[in-house]
């Protein structure tokens, strides 16, 4: 009942997302009020149905209704609640309704708190965003319905993928999606903006809190995805260049570019055309990254092949949504006019080059993702591209734009004085090669560009600091002065520090993590001690347990760090009956911003037990980093400016409107 | 300056940085692929000794023997020929006699493939037993390519000494 009330439910959608991406385009050619505000009651009914939906299909996994296919195949009985639940987005099905439910989120959360845009504006965003709608309902109808039932249903499921069996899956996937479906919003806002043929700095005020809202999303969701890979793969990575991480980098890169470009545009007015073509990319790239994913072309070519249905759909998908909205693009393009003239040393010439470096790095790792496809469908011939790859191409890139960076802030709108900028970044200088020198003596005969790399990284922290002291007068006023115009500085002031900063934090832990990390492998035996980095770590013995779905060896390791005992460790594999397979579930010791990490091989039939040890040097801050990224993102969009700033242009919009 | 010349600062600009990103793709493909092979290309092809190439196949049933301090040997096999692999190092956590297999490493002159990292691994549905037969049946083995639980999730790489 449940599932045909879910299914139904979806059928609905579908319905709504259809009327919604028809009635309002109609309202506005017409200029009728009443038919563009259809958009917003279909939007949010759309988004009652997906919910209803979705709800349905998590209570089928709870309730362990094996008569449902996605539920046979992916869950248990015996299975924790949590991992019930989180089980109903970790398959094909479960996460593409996943997909379109947050996708309705957005389209819905325009809806209720749009109340400023112009009507005619909201119209066009909430019909493309029906569209969007409409094509992914279809595809999840058509191609893979999560509600399918079983003639004769068995009694137990087959379980869900024991590496998935992780609160990670609680939290990353959704965390994932509401950053690439985020991007939706810009999207739309910009075909809007193409099909009504008007836009202007107001229009950049609309879209950069929804682009900001996807980012933070989407930065949390790459580093929480990347530490869950850390610690649960068992081999202590963090990011390994494969397709399907660089499907969630893309669109990463080019919104990034898009959060800063929108601000020239909303300050200035300039780069407007450049900014709705990066919307319209970003977006497109989520697509592409949707279909990377869920169409199994990553597979092989040839899984592609054998299962031509959902491929090719999801490819059509993409090659209307992309292949119209840059051609609409191409078409409407010139017609907006150019605005803002700058110097090519200035803030906006600064953000120009953070643009031309983040996409160009962005196409690197589009080639590098796409090419072994490309190449595969065409000769035939199977290559993996690496990370050797992208260490080659990827990070030349970067050093030139995080040498950029802190100038950035530093120059003035229209027309900079490098010099001046470079005066004050003397600190930040002076720091950084401190740093190196420091480094250089302290690492003799080591790694040479470690030092270099790690004064790159102070360099960018301290030039965010220098922003924020030259602003404030931190050194140059008495205390009280400078705290006061500390609490009045705008908060996107803090924000741009903040996330400046957290690329530096992130890159020293990078760094760090790559050239010092020291790694133990060997089997051992009870009483057996590892030595690795003045640890010693010794081995306790080997012991059994049963868990809810799984039998688990868990060794026990007792820490000693210069004769003194911190901690036992205890890491474990787990063996899950149901699926005939093993994870390992690596024990982790933070010291500081260090950890120690220990993953379990096989025993051997002497009774040791293969085992690998690493320690990390300062490995969080890697995930540190983008945390104050997204920290630096919040407050920017606490600012009052973005929330009190916007209404003002809408209503006078609003107000010509009715004149007409 | 002219609106002409900013608007050429800003071409020349762009056109520099992107002829540098071309120079450092075409640089990059040219060293730091890896092309993949089953045993029986490997033999086709006739793949010198150290050059570095990925090596698909199944792990031959009874193959698999352990040796002292976590050296291991294995056979790859796609049902036309077999090939030899040593590895140092802990498996991953889906390695299995019968099961597919893909291992990164060169040949070395005895032409025993000397892996330096083994990646064992199938998507979230599992390959089964069958479809793995009929494929090495036909001589194909589908070269999967790394995912992280996040997506389809199945545990990968496992590194070997040498890092």
């Amino acid at each position: 009942m449940i599932a045909e009330a879910g299914h139904y439910a979806l059928v609905l959608a579908l319905a709504l997302a259809l009327i919604q991406s028809t009635v309002p385009i109609l309202g506005a050619r017409l200029r009728d009020p009443a038919l563009m505000n259809v958009a917003r009651s279909t939007a949010l009914a759309q988004l009652l149905f997906v919910l209803v939906s979705f709800a349905s299909l998590v209570a089928l996994h709870v309730a362990s209704d094996f008569s449902v296919v996605n539920v046979f195949e992916n869950s248990h009985s015996l299975k924790p609640l949590i991992y019930k639940i989180t089980g109903v987005w970790g398959n094909h099905e479960g996460s593409m309704l996943l997909w379109v439910s947050i996708l309705a989120l957005f389209g819905g959360l325009v809806a209720a708190f749009g109340n400023n845009l112009p009507l005619s504006l909201r119209a066009y965003v909430l019909a493309v965003q029906a569209w969007i709608a409409s094509a992914f309902y279809l595809f999840i109808l058509i191609t893979s319905n999560p509600f399918l039932r079983i003639a004769s249903p068995p009694i137990e499921g087959r379980d869900l993928n024991p590496v998935l069996q992780d609160i990670g899956l609680a939290v990353h996937p959704p965390m994932l999606y509401l950053g690439y479906v985020g991007f939706s919003i810009s999207f739309s806002f910009a075909v809007a903006a193409l099909l009504e043929g008007r836009i202007d700095a107001a229009w950049a005020r609309w879209v950069r809190p929804w682009t900001l809202v996807a980012w933070i999303f989407l930065t949390l969701g790459i580093a929480m995805g990347s530490y869950w890979a850390y610690y649960e793969l068992g081999w202590g990575g963090w990011w390994f260049w494969d397709p399907v991480e660089n499907a969630s980098l893309m669109p990463w890169l080019s919104g990034t570019a898009l959060l800063h470009s929108a601000v020239v545009m909303e300050k200035r007015n300039a780069l407007r055309v450049w900014t709705i073509l990066l919307a319209i990319l970003t977006f497109s790239l989520s697509l592409l990254g949707t279909f990377l994913v869920r169409s199994g072309v990553l597979t092989s070519v040839h899984a592609f092949a054998t299962d031509p249905t959902r491929g090719v759909f999801i490819l059509l998908i993409l090659c209307i949504f992309i292949g119209g909205s840059l051609s609409l693009y191409a078409s409407r393009a010139s017609a907006l006019k150019q605005g803002g003239l700058f110097a090519p040393i200035s803030r906006e010439g600064a953000l120009v080059l953070n643009n031309l470096f983040l996409t160009t790095a962005c196409a690197t790792v589009f080639i590098g993702t796409l090419y072994p496809l490309a190449l595969e469908v065409v000769t035939g011939d199977k290559i993996s591209v690496g990370a050797p790859f992208f260490n080659l191409t990827f990070a030349p890139l970067f050093i030139p734009l995080m040498i950029a960076v802190p100038f950035g802030p530093l120059l003035a709108w229209k027309r900079g004085d490098l010099v001046g900028a470079a005066q004050r970044l003397m600190t930040a200088g002076i720091a950084a090669l401190l740093a190196i020198a420091l480094l250089w003596a302290w690492t003799r005969g080591g790694a040479a560009l470690a030092p270099l790399a790690i004064g790159l990284a102070v360099f960018v922290i301290a030039g965010a600091l220098s922003d924020l002291a030259e602003r404030t007068g931190f050194f140059r006023l008495p205390f009280a002065i400078a705290m006061r115009r500390a609490r009045g500085l705008p908060r996107s002031t803090w924000g741009t520090a903040f996330a400046h900063a957290g690329v530096g934090v992130a890159l020293i832990g990078i760094v760090c993590e790559t050239t010092w990390n020291s790694e133990y492998i060997g089997s051992m035996k009870p009483d057996d001690v590892a030595v690795i980095a003045g640890y010693q770590l010794k081995l306790d013995g080997i012991t059994q347990k049963q868990g809810p779905n799984f039998r688990e060896q868990i060794a026990q390791f007792t820490v000693k760090h210069d004769g003194e005992t911190l901690s036992v460790m205890t890491p474990s594999k787990r063996n899950f009956t149901t699926r005939q397979s093993s994870t390992t579930e690596a024990a982790l010791l933070t010291r500081g911003f260090s950890q120690l990490y220990i993953s379990l091989g096989d025993i051997t039939a002497d009774g040791a037990i293969a085992v690998r040890i690493y320690h990390k040097p300062l490995v969080l801050l890697i995930w540190f980093g983008p945390v104050l990224m997204a920290f630096g993102g919040m407050l920017s969009l606490s600012d009052r400016r973005l929330r009190v700033g916007a209404p003002k242009p809408a209503k006078a919009a609003r107000g010509l409107q009715a004149a007409e | 300056m002219t609106r002409r010349q900013r608007r050429l600062t800003m071409i020349g600009g762009s056109l520099a940085v992107l002829a540098l990103a071309a120079a450092l793709v075409l640089n990059a493909l040219r060293d730091s692929i890896v092309f993949f092979s089953t045993p029986s290309m490997a033999a086709e092809k006739q793949i010198p000794a150290g050059k570095r190439f990925r090596l698909g196949g199944l792990v031959e049933n009874g193959s698999l023997k352990r040796g002292d301090n976590l050296a291991v040997s294995f056979k790859v096999s796609d049902g036309g020929a077999t090939l030899p692999v040593t590895y140092k190092g802990i498996l991953p956590d889906l390695f299995r006699e019968g099961q597919g297999v893909v291992a990164e490493g060169a040949l070395d002159s005895s032409g025993v493939f000397k892996a330096d990292t083994v990646l064992a691994k199938h998507d979230e549905t599992y390959m089964p037993k069958d479809v793995a037969d009929a494929l090495k049946k036909q001589g194909h083995w589908k070269d999967d390519y790394d995912r992280k639980p996040g997506v389809a999730g199945s545990p990968q790489a496992s590194q070997g000494a040498a890092k």
